[in-house]
């Protein structure tokens, strides 16, 4: 087994690696930019169109009054959720290994949720009124309605990403303390802004730990319930399909499980154009493999019990529902779900395959196509064919729709674009930290010595070597 | 206040709650259409566009499904190989058919999904559409079991209404814009003034004063339309209404998901009622020859 990383690099090497990824950016960078920009372009002009005619053109009907917005604000969502896994639930369980890739995961959090928030804006018929959903003081004394799954997920949302931003910010400070010690010009002034005079002294990292630990247990109880409540748009309504108790794990589920998909495909981005093979390595690549595998097979398990639970139910619209998704005009898209979300991830359980960062590519971007079909199969089934027999229909997507989901990549990646240029995507102290970590715990006598409770008893000092109490 | 107090203002509050929220009704207006009168001529959905200002949107935007009928005929034919002795009647005696329009429901889906309450039940027992306040996130309609409440896929009112076609509007209410979800009010309007002249007369409402369009509209009368409260008042000798004679008659009842008839012969039955929305229009089934 190799090790996660290796512990012989110098610091002053980690410094310069990460930070020569946000030195000038090359032609690539500005391509990629280009594209990006592009996507949006597309999604502005369809919106423009959307905006001044009306719902119509999206091909929006009765009954489908809800389809691929929802579906893809959904997607984005649940990418986020697995930032918070790797920074706060990985964090309090001690796994270090998440040190490395957690700062791109964290950031990619915040820039999902920022794509996600639009698709509610975009999707509403009257995106002026887009304000009253949220309890403000009004001279009139109306309020929304408390009652609504849409309000609480304008809460949870807006809460999830207000405190992720936050995390994100706050696990930066050191890092950005170094940016301003190296920098040069305007760069210098704004990260001497941003690293809120950072000294790294022991009273300021005594702080920081608390504090960081404070929100990665605020964050993960949100994390959890922000994709429940948007579990619960479909869970509260009364339709068949979506009607389902299993929906608040299986959308966190789904949720973890398209983030780690994301994650691979970012890592493997980032470590082949800014080398960082030093850092990204092979083991930690395996480990996020290993874990995407294990919430591939649990969201796996939730599928199999909605189906299993609506067969044994013998509610006959239900079931003739799960048979039409089986069997009628979205099968097609039905079976490439199931075969992307649950036939395709056993590509992580081989070894051979988690190594081969090509196969893994292709394969992440995959399980995400997969997941994304899930959130469509998830909206658009139910609604072309529920109670009413006179309302049974099957539409298709217009292009405007298509251009919006496709701009909110290119909007996502462009965020992404600028993060990676202004704050380090690999987090230099943790690094630190993990190696320092690592070589010490190589000697067995420190090891005891640094894995020993208050409680515990001392043993007898085997050697004369130097104590390292409070190391 | 006590233990006791507290648990009885809950259990008030539970059973109220399983009443479908508000039950401090002034009225409660409801229908009840004989299918065996209905003849499917459309004529209530005609009544329905003119009275209520609804867009015709042409013939393109009806197919995509982008039409605005607040009250539609639904019509349901035999699969021809269902292997039924009854399927060749219906082959010979044409499609099925029944008129829809909101069901009005007493524990409405639409009203507790919606993000602003734009949609809510009014001490009359309707359920309420405030277009001014509705932003169109469209929930309501996705959660309406009988798919009855339509969106403003378009502006339509250019198009719809060329001058000098504008002057048929009906002043009583308006013309709503893009991006707002709308529905069958049972003629708001009317009941309005209706009430407003009552009790200027100082006087209750009669009964057959408010009247719908289409159940005006309709030539065989089977729309019955009133007030379901309206029951014999021994006391000020008022006859119960005409709706009420009609629900008594067919053994139908409010706030049940399962009718419980002494005879089941009788015609009476509202739509899925199982679901707990508590819908106040009552069907008539149709009888057919064999």
């Amino acid at each position: 087994m190799s090790k996660d990383i290796n512990e012989d690099i110098r610091w002053a090497k980690i410094n310069e690696d990460v930070l020569r990824s946000m030195e000038n950016p090359r032609k690539g960078y500005w391509m990629a930019v280009a594209g990006c920009l592009i996507l949006l372009a597309f999604a502005v002009v369809a919106e423009i169109y959307q905006y001044n005619v009306g719902m119509g053109p999206a091909n929006l009907n009765w009954p489908h009054m809800w389809d691929l917005y929802i579906a893809t604000f959904i997607f984005w969502i649940g990418m986020s959720h697995s930032g918070t896994l790797l920074s706060a639930i990985l964090h309090i369980i001690h796994a270090d290994w998440r040190k490395p890739i957690y700062r791109f995961a964290e950031a990619m959090t915040t820039f999902t949720l920022m794509t996600a928030g639009l698709f509610p804006i975009i999707h509403i018929g009257r995106l002026w009124n887009m304000y009253w959903v949220l309890p403000y003081f009004s001279d009139r004394g109306i309020w929304p309605n408390f009652r609504s799954p849409l309000v609480w997920d304008a809460f949870a949302i807006s809460t999830y990403l207000t405190s992720s931003a936050l995390f994100l910010y706050m696990g930066s400070i050191p890092d950005l303390a170094i940016c301003r010690d190296t920098a040069k010009g305007w760069r210098k002034k704004l990260y001497t802004v941003l690293s809120l005079g950072w000294r790294g002294d022991d009273r300021q990292w005594r702080h920081f730990r608390k504090a960081y630990l404070l929100m990665a247990c605020f964050l993960i109880p949100l994390a959890v319930s922000v994709h429940s409540i948007v579990s619960s748009d479909f869970a509260v309504s009364i339709m068949p399909g979506w009607h389902v108790t299993t929906f608040p794990p299986y959308f966190v589920a789904g949720a973890l499980y398209s983030g780690c998909a994301a994650i691979i495909t970012l890592f493997i981005m980032l470590r082949y154009f800014f080398r960082f093979e030093d850092y990204m390595t092979i083991p930690i690549l395996e480990k996020t493999c290993k874990l995407t595998f294990a919430i591939a097979m649990v969201w796996t398990y939730l599928n199999i019990i909605e189906f299993s639970s609506v067969w044994y139910g013998h509610d006959p619209i239900a079931k003739e529902l799960l048979w039409a998704k089986f069997t009628g005009p979205y099968a097609p898209y039905f079976w490439a779900m199931i075969f992307l979300g649950s036939v395709l991830p056993f590509t992580l359980a081989f070894e051979k395959l988690r190594r081969n960062i090509p196969v893994m590519l292709v394969v992440s971007l995959l399980l995400n196509l997969g997941m994304w079909l899930e959130r469509w199969m998830i909206v658009t089934p139910t609604l072309s064919l529920a109670y009413a027999p006179a309302a049974h229909d099957v539409m298709w997507p217009s292009w405007v729709q298509w251009f919006i989901v496709l701009g909110s990549f290119g909007w996502f990646g462009l965020l992404f674009l600028i993060f990676v240029k202004v704050i380090p995507s690999v987090s230099m102290y943790e690094v630190k930290e993990m190696i320092f970590h690592r070589r010490h715990m190589a000697n067995k006598d420190i090891a005891e010595v640094m894995h020993r409770r208050a409680t515990d008893k001392k043993p007898k000092p085997a050697s004369e070597s130097p104590g390292l109490e409070g190391a | 206040m006590s233990l006791s107090n507290i648990l009885e203002d809950w259990s008030r509050y539970r059973k109220g709650h399983e009443q479908g929220g508000f039950h401090d009704y002034e009225h409660m207006w409801g229908m009840a259409i004989d299918l065996n009168k209905c003849i499917g001529c459309n004529a209530c959905s005609v009544a329905c566009y003119a009275e209520n200002n609804l867009p015709v949107v042409g013939r393109e935007k009806f197919s995509k499904g982008q039409a605005m009928h607040w009250m539609r005929i639904e019509r349901y034919w035999d699969e021809p190989d269902l292997g039924d002795d009854r399927v060749s009647e219906f082959n010979q005696h044409g499609a099925n058919f029944i008129p829809m329009n909101c069901q009005q429901c007493n524990a409405a889906t639409c009203e507790p999904v919606c993000p602003v309450a734009a949609t809510y039940h009014t001490p009359d027992g309707l359920n309420a559409q405030v277009y001014n306040r509705c932003i169109g996130s469209r929930y309501c309609s996705n959660n309406c079991p009988y798919r009855l409440r339509f969106f403003n896929f378009y502006s339509y009112y250019e198009e719809s209404w060329p001058a000098p076609l504008e002057m048929q509007l009906n002043p009583d209410l308006s013309v709503r814009d893009k991006g707002v979800m709308e529905k069958c009010t049972f003629c708001v309007q009317r009941i309005r003034t209706v009430k407003d002249k009552a009790k200027m007369e100082n006087r209750p409402v009669a009964d057959g004063e408010a009247m719908p369009a289409c159940a005006q509209t309709c030539p065989t009368s089977a729309i019955v339309f009133g007030d379901l409260l309206k029951h014999y008042d021994p006391d000020t000798d008022a006859p119960e209404t005409k709706v009420v004679k009609t629900w008594r008659a067919h053994q139908v009842e409010l706030r049940v998901t399962r009718q419980n008839k002494q005879n089941p012969d009788l015609r009476g039955y509202r739509v899925f009622e199982g679901l707990n929305t508590d819908p106040c229009v009552m069907f008539l089934e149709r009888v057919r020859e064999v």
